[in-house]
């Protein structure tokens, strides 16, 4: 059955029309499915980092870039300060305030905040572009089709880019796919115009985020694999050595990043293979030449023998210029985060601060079901498909998913990069098997001739027929059935577990009506409204970027811990008892203590569940004044109830947390703590001398301490006369009195029940 | 006695045979080099551009020599991003010489001549503008 060439255009047109009409699915299914966040609470930034970037767009929507590139934050690390402008990556604040300002060029009077929130959703979509394009070049546009769908509702993608999750990492997985697409294009053509493309997305995404460092790896490690595999063709030579240079000369204009391109470890690969490039397109220039005027078989030996020579001595002469290099200095030692990709216990053992963060833990098995559901089965199925072809793009793809199937083993965030290849290369394995099994153009061909030659063909045939038909459906039918599953899965996971600001937290009341536990927004703006404005606030590293965005008072540590000691001496404070506290903090000119305490709500991710961390990590500064093992009962167990090491019972983040915690309940009943489950009694809790409680939120979450004032004549803040008079001015805003708000806290506390608050932040 | 004796003239043969290896080796590096220019020097003839863009590789390394030769000799790289942007841009513009001459020799499917050598302004402009941002 032949088409005429107008039949033809007309089914391609179709075809074509079909194309778009899914990619258009595809984006507004993408967006959508990210603006849960919006629908189910609102318009908010989440989490904690993006509370920095916003604040920093703000800046830069305020001001110049230039002022912007040359900030210097006094507000943040008090008294060291921050410089802001140099330390930051600022491809994701310019492109923020780059299309707010085109808006309101355009008269759209947009606010930046939206602008922010709505930021990662539309750049997921172009990443939803980016891997059609990526996945059409590995097999056919089948596949790009089918990885575009996956990639904009795959939760592993989700997790970041939801409305609100203004981070880095919104910005860089559509740069990382952008550079990709690039790259392996102009492997395929050898177009230096598509190593610009892929050598300036490359520099974009140096700009936006600090895991670069994996491009910087990634494309070099694939040349490499190519050379080994003895595929070295001028195009490779053309787009690598290229894209090398375009990039890494561009890469140190971010003022972050510096020279170190030339300098770290992490990106020496990619200058030995830039080397190694030359090296062998220069043999293979010799080989061409000697060859064409050469054709003695003899003499193709010598030469053999001469390549062989000259490669070991090259190999010998470049691995002596690298140890003379790190011996004399010139290049950095290997960085620590770059150990911890190799040994998981590395920065347990060495870097507590690296170890405390959340996303640097190794990933649980469940959580590769929960962020890609049945696409983590095909990945493998794909992986092994791409072998059966293995050109040049395809070693690509298997580079990169056994590279960070590993990486992601080790590091949580790391799964973020993992799932576009899971998407790509499950694509390749769902489109072969639709290919296969999805073709029903025998079936057609058969009632079409079947009117006609029914009577010729025999019974068998139909048979046949019938049988190869059922195998086909009952196959396509399964997947288009699990299909269905997964689309119900990632609705299910991006609503419920991936939405929430965690600035604001979810709950049910006891009718099943959701309620919203807005604790950490009720006390930052108490901050902001009821304290000096140049007021420092002294509050564990998780809380620093949140107090700087909502609150807007200095804080002493943030979220960007550059300076460990700093960290570890906020740490201590926190560890110690009453009196090195308040010397610590009258050092600091701290005004006030901000302390998260969960154990009324049973909010999981408070401060005396992170107290640990404080412990260890001001340890490994100071070990003679902090140990951890005295925190820990003689049973060697984390107690708070009244086998508690008297140790822990003096420190203020015990007292400043279970500060009139007992009395809640009743004059002598003790209050149950529904984190630790473990019952605090009256006499366990001390009383605080040197600071005094200025304000608890509704539910207990985020409790401020104020330290009590020396008088005029330095005198110690415990014998102050001034003492209770501030207490009357800064508690002006609780004016109910301590028993009124008890009982409506108890009230309150019956009505709800917190959902898994503790998992919120996975 | 005897096994020393003969140890130490398989020693001495061993020797021997190194010594006229690598004087083999030398002999195929000569021969190689040989052939080498000279078809060389019969592709300069064939496609007289090629001298142009050959001057203007070794230009370019020279000109990197200096440059590195320079910094040897004050023991000094003060203004790194100068030097740097001043070597990079040598050997940056000489990869990319290559990349066309490669191209220029046999092109790539797709590609005509006259679009490879569109894209390689292209990347030179590009590169020489980061390089002028780069150097202050």
């Amino acid at each position: 059955m032949s088409l005429s060439v107008k039949e033809k255009t007309v089914v391609n047109w179709v075809l074509r029309a079909l194309k778009l009409l899914i990619c258009i699915f595809v984006v507004v299914a993408s967006i959508s499915s990210r603006l849960f966040a919006v629908v189910k609470f609102e318009s908010i930034i989440h989490e904690f980092d993006p509370w920095f970037n916003f604040r920093a767009t703000k800046l830069l929507t305020e001001t110049s870039f230039y002022n912007f590139l040359n900030w210097f934050d006094s507000r943040t690390w008090y008294p060291l300060g921050r410089v802001t402008g140099g330390t930051l990556y600022p491809g994701l604040m310019t492109t923020a305030s780059l299309i707010w300002n085109i808006l309101h060029k355009i008269g759209i009077p947009i606010d930046i905040r939206n602008v922010c929130v709505l930021f990662a959703p539309i750049f997921s979509s172009l990443t939803a572009w980016a891997t059609y394009k990526l996945a059409s070049d590995i097999k056919d546009t089948r596949t790009g089709l089918l990885a575009a769908a996956f990639i904009a509702i795959v939760p592993g993608y989700i997790s970041r880019s939801v409305a609100g999750s203004y981070d880095n990492e919104a910005i860089a997985i559509t740069l990382l796919m952008l550079t990709f697409m690039f790259w392996i294009k102009s492997i395929k053509t050898g177009s230096i115009l598509h190593t610009i493309g892929a050598s300036l997305c490359y520099f974009y995404m140096v700009s936006a985020w600090g895991g670069y460092v994996f491009i910087t790896n990634l494309i070099p490690f694939h040349v490499f694999c190519l050379l080994l595999m003895g595929r070295y063709s001028n195009q490779i030579y053309v787009s690598y050595t290229t894209w090398f240079v375009l990039g890494t000369v561009a890469s140190m204009q971010i003022p972050f990043v510096g020279f170190l391109p030339i300098r770290s470890n992490d990106h020496m690969s990619a200058l030995g293979i830039f080397g190694l490039l030359q090296i062998v397109a220069f043999g293979n220039f010799i080989k061409k030449s000697y060859s064409q005027n050469n054709n003695n078989s003899n003499s193709n030996g010598n030469l053999k023998k001469v390549m062989v020579f000259s490669f070991l001595a090259v190999c010998i002469l470049g691995i002596l210029l690298l140890i003379l290099a790190t011996y004399l200095g010139l290049i950095a030692p290997w960085t620590g985060r770059f150990y911890s990709l190799w040994d998981t216990n590395y920065a347990k053992i060495h870097i507590p601060i690296i170890a405390s963060v959340s996303e640097h833990q190794p990933v649980a098995w469940p959580a590769f079901f929960f962020d890609t559901h049945f696409l983590i089965w095909l990945f493998p199925v794909g992986v092994t498909l791409l072998f059966s072809e293995l050109k040049n793009e395809h070693v690509f793809i298997i580079v990169y998913s056994v590279l960070c199937s590993y990486f992601a083993g080790v590091m949580v965030r790391l799964m973020l990069t993992l799932t576009p290849v899971i998407c790509i290369a499950s694509s390749v394995a769902l489109s072969q098997l639709f290919d296969t099994y999805l073709n029903f153009y025998d079936l057609f061909k058969f009632w079409q001739n079947g009117s006609s030659s029914r009577q010729n063909s025999t019974n068998k045939d139909t048979k046949l027929n019938f049988f190869k038909f059922l195998s086909k459906l009952i196959v396509s039918g399964s997947f288009i059935f699990y299909l269905y599953i997964f689309v119900y899965h990632c609705t299910w996971v991006t609503q419920n577990a991936y939405s929430s600001p965690s600035v604001v937290l979810p709950s049910q009341t006891p009718d099943g009506k959701m309620a919203l536990i807005d604790d950490f927004r009720e006390a930052y703006y108490w901050l902001r409204m009821n304290t000096d404005e140049d007021s420092k606030v002294a509050a564990w590293w998780d809380y620093g970027y949140q107090i700087g965005g909502m609150a807007d008072r200095t804080t002493l540590v943030d979220n960007n811990t550059w300076n460990n000691t700093h960290i570890a001496l906020v740490g201590k404070a926190m560890a110690s008892n009453e009196d090195r506290a308040y010397e610590i903090f009258n050092e600091l000119d701290v005004d006030y203590v901000l302390v998260v305490f969960g154990g009324l709500l049973g909010f999981g991710g408070d401060d005396l569940n992170k107290f640990l961390w404080m412990i260890r990590i001001s340890e490994g500064i100071w070990p003679d004044e902090v140990n951890e093992r005295s925190f820990f009962s003689t049973t060697g167990e984390y107690r708070v109830d009244s086998s508690a090491t008297q140790v822990m019972k003096d420190s203020i983040m015990y007292k400043m947390s279970y500060h009139n915690f007992p009395y809640l309940y009743g004059e002598n009943s003790g209050g149950v703590d529904h984190v630790r489950q473990q019952l605090i009694k009256p006499e366990d809790v001390g009383d605080l001398k040197r600071f005094h409680e200025v304000f608890t939120s509704e539910n207990w979450m985020i409790r401020i301490y104020k330290l009590n004032e020396r008088d005029n004549e330095g005198r110690d803040s415990e014998f102050s006369v001034f003492k209770n008079k501030s207490v009357a001015n800064d508690n002006n805003s609780n004016v109910e009195g301590v028993d009124g708000s008890r009982r409506r806290r108890r009230r309150r506390r019956q009505q709800y029940s917190l959902l898994d608050a503790s998992e919120l932040r996975i | 006695m005897a096994a020393n004796t003969s140890s130490a003239n398989f020693i001495k043969t061993s020797t021997n045979a190194t010594n006229k290896k690598s004087n083999s080796i030398w002999n195929d590096f000569q021969d190689v080099y040989r052939v080498s220019m000279k078809s060389y020097w019969d592709a300069l003839d064939k496609y007289p551009k090629l001298k142009l863009i050959d001057i203007f590789c070794l230009f370019l390394v020279i000109i990197g020599v200096i440059q590195f030769a320079f910094l040897c000799l004050i023991r000094d790289n003060f203004p790194f991003n100068a030097f740097l942007s001043g070597f990079i841009i040598c050997v940056g513009q000489f990869a990319l010489l290559i990349s066309f001459r490669m191209q220029y020799l046999n092109p790539f499917p797709g590609i005509p001549k006259n679009r490879a050598f569109g894209e390689f302004i292209v990347a030179s402009l590009i590169l020489h503008f980061i390089c002028l941002h780069f150097i202050n």
